[in-house]
């Protein structure tokens, strides 16, 4: 690795004070969470930072808390911690395969959400979980705060909304009333270890009678980056997610796909693996609005 | 600039100087004499460096040595053997966590440990042994 300078600030004015020092400086800065996509880019070459922050002593980086209406989970939380708090594991089952489904043990002790979505790999499995789940994203800028939702933070292969100076400090969600549920389903030619060739999520939610009263779609390794299908959304919305309901959404989720070829998988074939899962993934947040999922 | 660097190793107080490119696994063999943990990618993918940092199962040659000051640091120790001071760290990880798991749970937490040897089937029977072992049955 070229050289750098690290220095892990324990506080959000600390950090907000070296960020600025380091923007009038001309420092170019790397913010480590984790490290796990991190370290390795920067072995390769691929990133030479002169300054190192870590940002896993600033403590609103590490919450994990549910206060009232929504949940919070700190950008550098650890993926197995993440997971394995009850309310991700009860309300967001979802999410939690998602978690489950990145790298290895090892690599989910130390990799965190926000840097899987800060990474912005198109087949990131965490991505398209977040953004059905309606998650936003808080950002610490040089002022104050500002707020994104996921689906408008990733920007491309690799690329994030973040400005010069500005780190992402947490991601947010409402909890899920009663009769909702999520789901994250991808697909890999090997059960572990592997990159998705496509991936979906879904958030569904069921009104007094049964009918589908909202449902967020999200498309992952179909496009540069993972993105909400409204449509196929909409095409669930007050239907009971008959057999012609989920065809529907799946085409509109086809349709909105720009796969590409490599090595992987083939455009054409992404595509119809997409409609695949959009099918099998609402089925799956349907089950979950009727059995539990939420409280 | 030397980071200075005070943090614990298996149970007992360490303090080093380090560049801040330093890995951890690199202080763990080079400075510290501890050559369980190897380094086989490099890249997080084999988990021959594993250890536990603060109780969490990592990849060491994925941590910056400076990021652990302050931290408890946990490894495991073999003469030979590239694999398996990281499948020890894993495994124990994962007894701790479930006493009694099945065969298909421990391929799947070990997934990410590779054995150039391909010694999985007697590396998963050991583990379910150790498991039964723990709790008290005879293995």
């Amino acid at each position: 690795m070229q050289g750098f300078a690290y220095e892990a600030p324990s506080s959000l004015d600390a950090l907000r004070a070296r960020l600025a020092a380091a923007q009038g400086a001309g420092e170019l800065t790397q913010v480590l969470a984790g490290g796990t996509d991190l370290l390795v880019q920067m072995k390769q070459g691929q990133r030479a930072p002169g300054l190192i922050l870590d940002i896993k002593r600033v403590g609103e980086t590490q919450a994990l808390t549910v206060d009232g209406e929504s949940l919070t989970i700190g950008a550098s939380v650890p993926a197995a911690k993440a997971k394995a708090f009850p309310l991700v594991a009860e309300a967001f089952p979802g999410l939690a395969h998602a978690i489950d489904l990145i790298g290895s043990s090892q690599i989910q002790g130390r990799a965190s959400l926000g840097g899987n979505l800060c990474n912005a790999s198109p087949a990131g499995d965490t991505i398209p979980a977040l953004i059905a789940n309606g998650f936003e994203a808080q950002i610490l800028t040089a002022g104050g705060l500002r707020t994104l939702p996921v689906e408008a933070f990733v920007t491309g292969v690799g690329k994030n909304a973040l400005a010069s100076g500005e780190v992402l400090l947490a991601l947010k969600a409402p909890v899920p009333g009663p009769r909702s549920g999520d789901a994250y389903q991808r697909f890999t030619p090997r059960t572990e270890m592997d990159i998705a060739v496509v991936g979906v999520g879904a958030r569904l939610t069921l009104d007094d009678a049964g009918v589908i009263a909202s449902a967020r779609i999200a498309l992952g390794a179909v496009a540069p980056q993972a993105f909400l299908a409204e449509a196929a959304g909409a095409a669930l919305v007050g239907t009971r997610g008959e057999p012609e309901a989920l065809e529907a959404a799946a085409a509109a989720a086809m349709a909105a796909a720009k796969p590409i070829s490599d090595k992987r998988g083939s455009a054409d074939f992404r595509r119809r693996i997409c409609g695949v899962l959009v099918k099998r993934v609402v089925a799956q947040a349907l089950e979950r609005c009727t059995t539990g999922g939420a409280k | 600039m030397k980071v200075h660097v005070q943090t614990e190793v298996n149970g007992e107080a360490v303090e080093f100087l380090c560049d801040p490119t330093t890995t951890l696994l690199e202080v763990l063999r080079d400075n510290l004499g501890l050559r369980g943990s190897k380094e086989g990618c490099g890249t997080g993918d084999c988990g021959a460096c594993s250890v536990e940092l603060d109780g969490a199962l990592a990849c060491s040659c994925l941590i910056l040595a400076a990021e652990t000051q302050g931290r408890s640091v946990a490894t495991a120790g073999l003469q030979c053997g590239v694999c398996t001071p990281g499948i020890v760290v894993a495994a124990k990880h994962l007894l701790e966590q479930d006493p009694n798991p099945t065969e298909e749970a421990v391929r799947y937490f070990l997934a990410g440990n590779l054995c150039r040897c391909t010694g999985y089937d007697k590396i998963i029977r050991a583990v379910l042994d150790a498991a039964a072992e723990m709790r008290g049955e005879a293995a």
